[in-house]
Order: structure tokens, then C-alpha cells, then sequence
């Protein structure tokens, strides 16, 4: 069976003083209905590549692939109109901090409620019980309050949690998560992930998750992605992990602090090892 | 090394070359966006007609040739001419040096003095604070044209006048922003340092604080330019600004308000220099905003 | 001319804290605080003007054609051999009262004059502010959701050429080009001199006035000869509400929340209007308000050339009649119109955005 996505190749690039800088150069990978972590420090790409996919690269922005398909739909040659029908319905990203990536003047129930209708033409009481339906399902309590309630009005752990709702209520097949959890409470964290990863799982849909934590993506995925200043410098399974053989994801391991251990000195990066691969 | 390079260099080793080397990025910057390039070239335009007005008009200002009134802009008289036959294009020539002279103590004027005013608010802070800040804002919720009108009508019309009062009611603005960066950086580490030393308030505003508010200073200053013209202009039309017979671009439009059903070009030709040289300004300030400070935009 | 008002207003500046009542009512006492404060400063301003700055402030007041008799009648009830601080006092009584001193160029009470010639000024700036936000803030609105684009450096010259043209002289060129040449519109004044009086004023609009006493020819006639300097009006202030529009837009067209919206497929017209255009109501009613105060000043300029009866050629022509009581009465009311729009859009955002509820 054909990867639910295909990325062959793909480069993106922004244009500097000096000159158009890559930041995205040429990676491929395929997504099917599986968890894919990509993991990376910031500067590396990862989020770009979560945008690319969804065509959200905005001018003077530039995408480039041999080939971007999913489920069989050349990405790169759909036009806007075509895009919008895919975003949300069929590929829909949580983004990173809810305190920006909500609407601050539209209350949590009419933001949800756009996510729904966009794409399907339903009738009001229909909408209200989906969207009650799916607060509840995120695990908010008092789903016709929150409903009500302006993003100001709610912590950063339920923002996410709204955010998530609105991002699976019109039921997409790919969901990217671009860092959920790095703006919230580390008390949080868990609880955001466990609802992520319950409902991607219940209705077997695809999970891209992009995070710089390598701990938390080796346990919410099964297959992984390390990239670094653009590029992929490790794939592997989730499990196998510790057999990674490039430097920079061992020296990424090495630095990581485990509960049971009496080091001297962390180790930093030592970035003369594959400088200039 | 180039002396590109050394303008580039990242650890400059004098104080000289990090300014040059500041300067020269600014201006590289500029260059890159034509409206700036457009204005930078209108403002020096401005100055050069100005500095050598009498060698590029081609009549006098003020010498009249009634036999040749109201005649239309012709190759001899490029702009045609005005009711006492004079040419208006030596006009406009000979008026961009009003208008510079106008620009310039206006500037001179009110920049420093809202800069002084605003830096010892936001330095002192407090009572001191308080009080010029509410003396400030008062100033800044007039109706600065208005205001402007009055004062000339008590100190009566002329352009020394004009300057004056646009100057009072310019300064304002100049000591909110100087106000907000002094607030910024007051508390800098570095200011704390030359504190240690023994450096007294006056010392630490004049050397230290108000440098540093100069770039946002020079974009606002750049900015507020075209309106500073336009009021000058206005009370030239009114007749309260430069007296006849002074080739002052907004009083020539007043003259020319009689005409301007059939010789139409007597009060629009003033009219374009003044809408150049103030997009000149609008322009380079614009420019200058985008670079030097750019978080600013529309405020 | 420019009518860039002074106040910063950004949207990124409204923060969203919860508001307890008690803090709304030290606002508001605090608003009041700084009106009274601003108004007393502007008559300090026109106190200082009137009689400090001139020399001899009687012969500002009565004219140098004066008799003897005149002059010493006038010092005397001026009060003049008194302090300044009671002489101050005194004027702040006497404005407040509505006493402004006679016109020497009407010869009525200057409050009379006043109250006559700012229905007019009203009008206009009106009708001007109207057009003004009607085509400004779409344009603003465009020029944002095209960046850089071609579209947005032609709305950007537009907009620098609001600063940059003096506006009597593009009322003169308007009226060269529109009435004379091509008979579009009505001439200088508010009506052709046949209609003059004949509709009784009831508001002092004519436009409402004449619709009120049914005159319809003469409702067009007002409108073709207010269209103009209207829209000269409007024109500065659409340069400026562009502006300030396109800034606002582009800040809130890079926020997450409007990639949010595009990540959920909502078309792009809907993104603009109802993500990026919404939150930024608020700010921008500031915005009209003050451009709105704006064109009150600007008037001025516009009426002297225009020769319309309203209070900014009253004005003007108190200027050049050397009538300190009408300069300094219009300027008074003027500032005082200004300072109270400028104040009120100034708190307008903080009692209307949901964020700040």
C-alpha cells in the first residue's frame, strides 16, 4: 500500500541579503497511518517542513519537491482553492502556543464551530452538539461553558486542548503536531500529548510530530526523524533509538540528563564531528 | 582589506570605524528600497538648488517685466510667469531656499529641545516625570496648525515668526519618544556602570542617553518634515508666514488663487515643488524608519 | 497638509488582562482628570496668546483705527491693570460663561458668530470623514493582503501624497479642473446665491435642512457644492485611516491566530475580514476619531479657500482683520472640539474590546 504522504526531495528556501538561504534541503520521507516524530533543535527545519506541507509558505517563500503527493494528490501543483479543501479537512497542524494561535476576539465555541463548517454545511443545533461533543472528547469538562469562553479567558493547557478540538473536529487523516506542548506547563505536558495521541490512535489517522524533545518523541511515536540545519541525519524506529549511528543524534542522547546516573559534566554538542557532511 | 571589508568588519577596533560601519549599512539599506532612493535624491536636489539658486535661475526673483505678465510656461519662462511678469520658475528656485532655511531651524528648534525635555522626564522619572509629561501632552492633544495660527496672529506675520511657532508646536512629539527610549535604557547596565564612575546626571544624558535616542529620532524628524513645509506653506497662503515679496512657494499660490480659472499655472507650479520636496521627505523618512527602526511602523 | 494625530495607538498595545470594576471607575476619574487638564491648558495657551504675547494686547483686541476713548474703555473692561493670575482667572470665567469678547470685523458677540459658522465646518468635515473611512479602510485593508505587491506601493504613494500635497492647493486645483472647466460640481459657498436663505436653518446643516423643509433642488445644489472641498477633506484623512489600516493588517495578518485559520482551510476573504479585519475594529474607530479631529483642524484651510461660511474661514478672516476675540474664540472652540474626540477615541478601545472586558 502507498505512504498516505510522500515527500521526495523537498527544499524550501527564503530569500536574505545575501542571497536565497535553503533552510529546508531536500529531504524526503513517507508518513502513512503511523506516528512520525521529527525531531531537531530550532533553526533546523522541522517546523518549515510541517508548514511546507500544508502550502502555508508564504511569499517571498519558496517551496520546491520532486515530489509532494497525498493520498495521491500532487500537493505542489494543487491551486489555492484546492488547498483550502485539503487544510483542515484532510491535513489539519495543532501549533505551538495557544496563547498566539487563538483568535483573541472570537470566543473558543465560534472558532471551533469554523473549523466544522468550512468544510461541512450543517445545521446549528448539529454544530453545537459536534462541537460539545468534541470539547468533551479533548477531556474538558464543561463543555457548554468553555464553549463560551474568549481564549483569554482559559489556561494555556485547555487553550491546546481547544486547539486540538478544532483541529480534529472536521475528522482529518493527517494531523501535524508542530511542537503542542513546548508552550505549556511541564504538568501538562503528558496530559496533552496522552489526548493527542488517544484520539489519533481511535480513529487511525496519521501523526506527524515535531518537537526539539527527543525523550517525548521516542515515546509518542513510532518511527523518527532527526533532522539538523535542514537536512535528515537520522531515521529510525522509535525503539531502536540508542543504535542511532550519526553523531549528532548520539551526541543529542549523550546530552540528555536520565534519572539514575552520576555524571560528572553533560556533554554539549560537539558540532566538529559532522561539520561539513 | 577592502575598505568595504573594514566598514563590514564585525569586531570594529575604534569607535570611528563602528560608526562608519554603521553608516555604511544604513545606507546600503537604503539603497536597496527605491522610494528612499527617490526622496534621498529630491532632498539633495533641494539643497544643491538651493546653495546655488543664483546661478540656476535664470531671471531674478523679485524683477518685474509687466509687459510680460501672466504669460504661459513657454521656453523662455519654463513655469510662465506671474502677475508682475516675474519668472515663476526662478521663483521656485530662489523658494527652495525659504523653504530649506524654514525646514532647517524648525528642525534645529524643536528636535533638540523635545529631545532635552523628554530625556530629563524619563531619566528623573517621578515628579519631574509628571509634570513635563503632562505639560507634554497637553501640547500634543492641540491642534497643532490651529495653534500655530494663533501664535503668529500675536506675534505677527512674517517668516521668522512662522518658524517660531511652528517650532512650539513641534517639539512635543519628539519628547514622548525621547521619553520612551530614555525609559528604556536608563536601567541598562551600562548606564549603571557609568554611574559607578562618578558621572553626574547632565554628563549621563548628554553623553549617554541621548545618543542613543537620536535614530528614532532622525526617522521621526525625517517624517514630520512634509508636514512642517505644509504648515509653513499654509500660513504663507494665508499671508501670515513669508511677506511678499519673498518667493515663499505657499504664498505665490495665494497670489495666484486670483488667476487660477485662466492662468492656471501661476498657483499650481509652486504647488508641485512643495508636493515634491515633502514626498521627498515622506519618502527618505520612510526609508529611514524601515531601517533604523523598524518595529515603528504607522505609529 | 498632514492630519497625523499625535496620540500612538498600536493593537499590539491591548493587553489581555481582566478588568475589575474598580479600575474602570479610577479610569474614568482619570480621564476626566486629564480632559479638565488639557482644556485648562489650552486656555492657559490662549490666555498666554491673547495677552502676553502682544504688546499692547488693548490695540490686539480693539484695532489701531481706535479712538482714545475706545481704547481706555476697552483696557479698563479688559481688566488689564490687574495681575495676570486674576486677569487668567477672569478669562477662564468668561469662556466658561460663553463670553468671548466681541467681533471687531462682525460687530456681534463672537459666541454668536461661533455658533452660527460651525454647523458648516461640521458638515463638511463630516461628509469629508465619511468618504474618508468608505474608501480608506478598504484600501488599507488591500494594500495589507497584498504586500509588496504593485497595488500596495500605488496605495502606499497614494497615502504619502495625503502628506505631502498642501490641501488649499488642492482644493484650488479641484475647483480650476471640476467647477470651472468642467461644470461637475457647484462653486465656491455652500449654495448658489438664489437659494441663499431661503430654507430657514433649523440644525445649521443645510443638507439636513433643506430635506427637512422638503427643498430637494436645493439639497442637490448643497450637495454639488459640498462634494468638493468634502472630498479634498476625505482624501487626507482616507491617506491616513490607509495607513494606519495597512499597519494594523500587517501586524495582525503575521499573528498565529491567522495561520490557525488558514491551517483549518478557510478561504482567504474570510481569513482577512473576519481574522485579521475584526480584531482591529476597535483600534481603528481610535484611528477615524482622531482623523475625524483632524479634519476639523484642516478645515481651515479648506474653508479659506472655498469660501465656506464655517468657523475655520471666520477664523482666517479674524486673522487678517487683526480680531484677536474671534481668532482666539475659534481657536478656543476648535481646540476644544479637538481635544475632546481626540480624548474620547483615545479611551474608546479600552471600554470596547472584548479583551479588555
Amino acid at each position: 500500500m502507498a505512504p498516505m504522504l510522500e515527500v521526495k526531495n523537498l527544499r524550501v528556501s527564503f530569500p536574505t541579503h545575501r542571497g536565497r538561504v535553503e533552510v529546508v534541503k531536500g529531504i524526503s520521507f513517507d508518513v502513512g497511518r503511523e506516528r512520525l516524530g521529527i525531531v531537531g533543535e530550532s533553526g533546523s527545519g522541522k517546523s518549515m517542513t510541517g508548514r511546507a506541507i500544508l502550502k502555508l509558505i508564504r511569499k517571498p517563500g519558496l517551496v520546491t519537491a520532486d515530489r509532494m503527493s497525498f493520498d495521491g494528490i500532487d500537493i505542489l501543483s494543487q491551486n489555492e482553492k484546492q488547498m483550502r479543501s485539503i487544510r483542515g479537512a484532510r491535513i489539519s497542524m495543532v501549533m505551538q502556543d495557544p496563547k498566539f494561535s487563538l483568535n483573541p476576539v472570537m470566543t473558543v465555541g465560534q472558532q471551533i464551530a469554523e473549523a466544522l463548517v468550512t468544510h461541512e454545511k450543517l445545521g446549528r443545533r448539529e454544530v453545537n452538539e459536534r462541537i460539545l461533543a468534541m470539547l468533551d472528547a479533548v477531556r474538558i469538562n464543561d463543555p457548554k461553558r468553555v464553549a463560551g469562553l474568549y481564549p483569554h479567558e482559559v489556561s494555556g493547557g485547555m487553550g491546546q486542548r481547544v486547539m486540538i478540538a478544532m483541529m480534529l473536529i472536521p475528522e482529518p487523516e493527517l494531523l501535524i503536531a508542530d511542537e503542542p506542548t513546548s508552550a505549556l506547563d511541564v504538568s501538562v505536558q503528558a496530559q496533552v500529548l496522552d489526548i493527542i495521541d488517544d484520539l489519533v490512535t481511535r480513529k487511525g489517522m496519521g501523526l506527524i510530530l515535531i518537537s526539539h524533545d527527543l525523550n517525548l518523541v521516542s515515546r509518542y511515536c513510532d518511527r523518527i526523524l532527526v533532522m539538523n540545519s535542514g537536512t535528515v541525519v537520522e531515521e529510525c524506529a522509535a525503539g531502536q533509538l540508542d543504535k542511532a549511528s550519526h553523531p549528532y543524534t548520539r551526541g543529542l542522547l549523550a546530552a540528555m540528563p536520565t534519572m539514575n546516573e552520576n555524571r560528572d559534566e553533560l556533554p554539549v554538542l560537539d558540532r566538529t564531528q559532522w561539520a561539513g557532511t | 582589506m577592502t575598505t568595504r571589508d573594514w566598514l563590514l568588519e564585525d569586531s570594529p577596533s575604534s569607535r570611528f570605524q563602528a560608526n562608519a560601519g554603521r553608516a555604511y549599512r544604513v545606507f546600503t539599506a537604503l539603497l536597496r528600497n527605491p522610494l528612499s532612493v527617490v526622496g534621498g535624491v529630491i532632498i539633495l536636489v533641494l539643497i544643491l538648488t538651493a546653495i546655488f539658486a543664483p546661478w540656476i535661475a535664470p531671471y531674478s526673483a523679485v524683477g518685474q517685466d509687466l509687459a510680460n505678465r501672466l504669460a504661459p510656461p513657454s521656453g523662455t519662462h519654463w513655469m510662465g510667469t506671474d502677475e508682475l511678469g516675474r519668472d515663476i520658475f526662478s521663483r521656485v528656485i530662489w523658494g527652495s531656499q525659504i523653504t530649506l532655511t524654514i525646514v532647517g531651524l524648525v528642525a534645529l528648534i524643536s528636535a533638540p529641545l523635545g529631545l532635552l525635555i523628554g530625556a530629563i522626564a524619563g531619566y528623573f522619572g517621578g515628579w519631574v516625570d509628571r509634570i513635563l509629561m503632562g505639560f507634554t501632552d497637553i501640547f500634543l492633544s492641540m491642534p497643532k496648525l490651529i495653534l500655530a495660527l494663533a501664535f503668529v496672529a500675536a506675534l505677527g506675520p512674517g517668516i521668522n515668526n512662522a518658524i517660531i511657532a511652528i517650532a512650539i508646536t513641534s517639539w512635543p512629539a519628539y519628547a514622548r519618544i525621547a521619553r520612551a527610549e530614555t525609559m528604556t535604557i536608563r536601567h541598562a547596565e551600562f548606564i549603571s556602570a557609568v554611574r559607578l564612575q562618578g558621572a553626574g546626571p547632565i554628563r549621563i544624558i548628554v553623553q549617554h542617553i541621548l545618543p542613543l535616542c537620536t535614530s528614532s529620532m532622525i526617522v521621526r524628524v525625517t517624517l514630520d518634515m512634509a508636514g512642517v513645509i505644509l504648515t509653513a506653506a499654509g500660513l504663507g497662503f494665508i499671508g501670515l508666514g513669508a511677506q511678499p515679496p519673498l518667493p515663499e512657494w505657499g504664498a505665490m499660490i495665494s497670489r495666484g488663487r486670483t488667476f487660477i480659472l485662466d492662468q492656471w499655472w501661476v498657483a499650481t507650479m509652486p504647488g508641485f515643488a512643495i508636493i515634491i520636496v515633502s514626498l521627498g521627505f515622506c519618502f527618505l523618512g520612510d526609508g529611514l524608519r524601515d531601517v533604523l527602526d523598524p518595529k515603528s511602523e504607522g505609529k | 497638509m498632514s492630519l497625523e494625530p499625535q496620540t500612538t495607538i498600536s493593537p499590539a498595545s491591548i493587553s489581555p488582562t481582566k478588568r475589575r470594576w474598580g479600575r474602570g471607575i479610577s479610569a474614568i476619574l482619570g480621564f476626566a482628570a486629564t480632559v479638565f487638564l488639557t482644556f485648562l491648558g489650552l486656555l492657559a495657551i490662549t490666555f498666554f496668546i491673547g495677552r502676553v504675547i502682544p504688546i499692547d494686547p488693548v490695540l490686539a483686541v480693539v484695532g489701531d483705527r481706535a479712538s482714545k476713548a475706545v481704547y481706555e474703555a476697552a483696557r479698563a473692561s479688559m481688566g488689564l491693570d490687574q495681575p495676570l493670575y486674576i486677569q487668567f482667572v477672569q478669562y477662564v470665567g468668561n469662556v466658561l460663561s460663553g463670553n468671548f469678547g466681541m467681533s471687531v470685523s462682525t460687530g456681534r458677540p463672537v459666541i454668536d458668530d461661533i455658533s452660527r459658522f460651525f454647523p458648516a465646518t461640521l458638515e463638511m468635515a463630516t461628509i469629508g470623514i465619511i468618504i474618508g473611512v468608505i474608501i480608506g479602510v478598504p484600501l488599507g485593508v488591500l494594500a495589507a493582503s497584498r504586500q509588496g505587491s504593485w497595488v500596495d506601493q500605488i496605495i502606499r504613494v497614494v497615502g504619502l501624497l495625503g502628506y505631502s500635497m498642501p490641501a488649499f492647493w488642492l482644493g484650488l486645483v479641484g475647483l480650476a479642473l471640476f467647477y470651472a472647466k468642467l461644470r461637475w460640481v457647484g462653486g465656491p459657498g455652500r449654495l448658489d446665491v438664489f437659494y441663499d436663505g431661503l430654507v430657514s436653518p433649523v440644525t445649521g446643516l443645510i443638507l439636513v435642512d433643506s430635506l427637512i423643509a422638503g427643498e430637494y433642488e436645493i439639497f442637490w445644489n448643497a450637495v454639488s457644492h459640498l462634494i468638493l472641498p468634502a472630498s479634498v477633506l476625505g482624501f487626507f484623512s482616507l491617506a491616513y485611516i490607509a495607513r494606519m489600516t495597512r499597519s494594523f493588517m500587517l501586524d495582525q495578518l503575521n499573528q498565529e491566530f491567522v495561520t490557525t485559520a488558514r491551517v483549518k482551510g478557510v478561504p482567504e476573504r474570510i481569513v482577512i475580514w473576519r481574522h485579521a479585519f475584526n480584531p482591529i475594529r476597535v483600534p481603528l474607530i481610535t484611528v477615524i476619531g482622531l482623523s475625524y479631529a483632524g479634519l476639523l483642524e484642516g478645515s481651515v484651510m479648506i474653508e479659506t479657500v472655498f469660501s465656506w461660511p464655517g468657523i475655520g474661514n471666520y477664523l482666517t478672516t479674524g486673522l487678517l482683520n487683526a480680531d484677536m476675540n474671534a481668532v482666539l474664540g475659534s481657536t478656543l472652540v476648535i481646540g476644544a472640539v479637538f481635544i475632546f474626540i481626540n480624548k474620547i477615541s483615545d479611551v474608546l478601545y479600552r471600554v470596547l474590546d472584548p479583551r479588555a472586558r
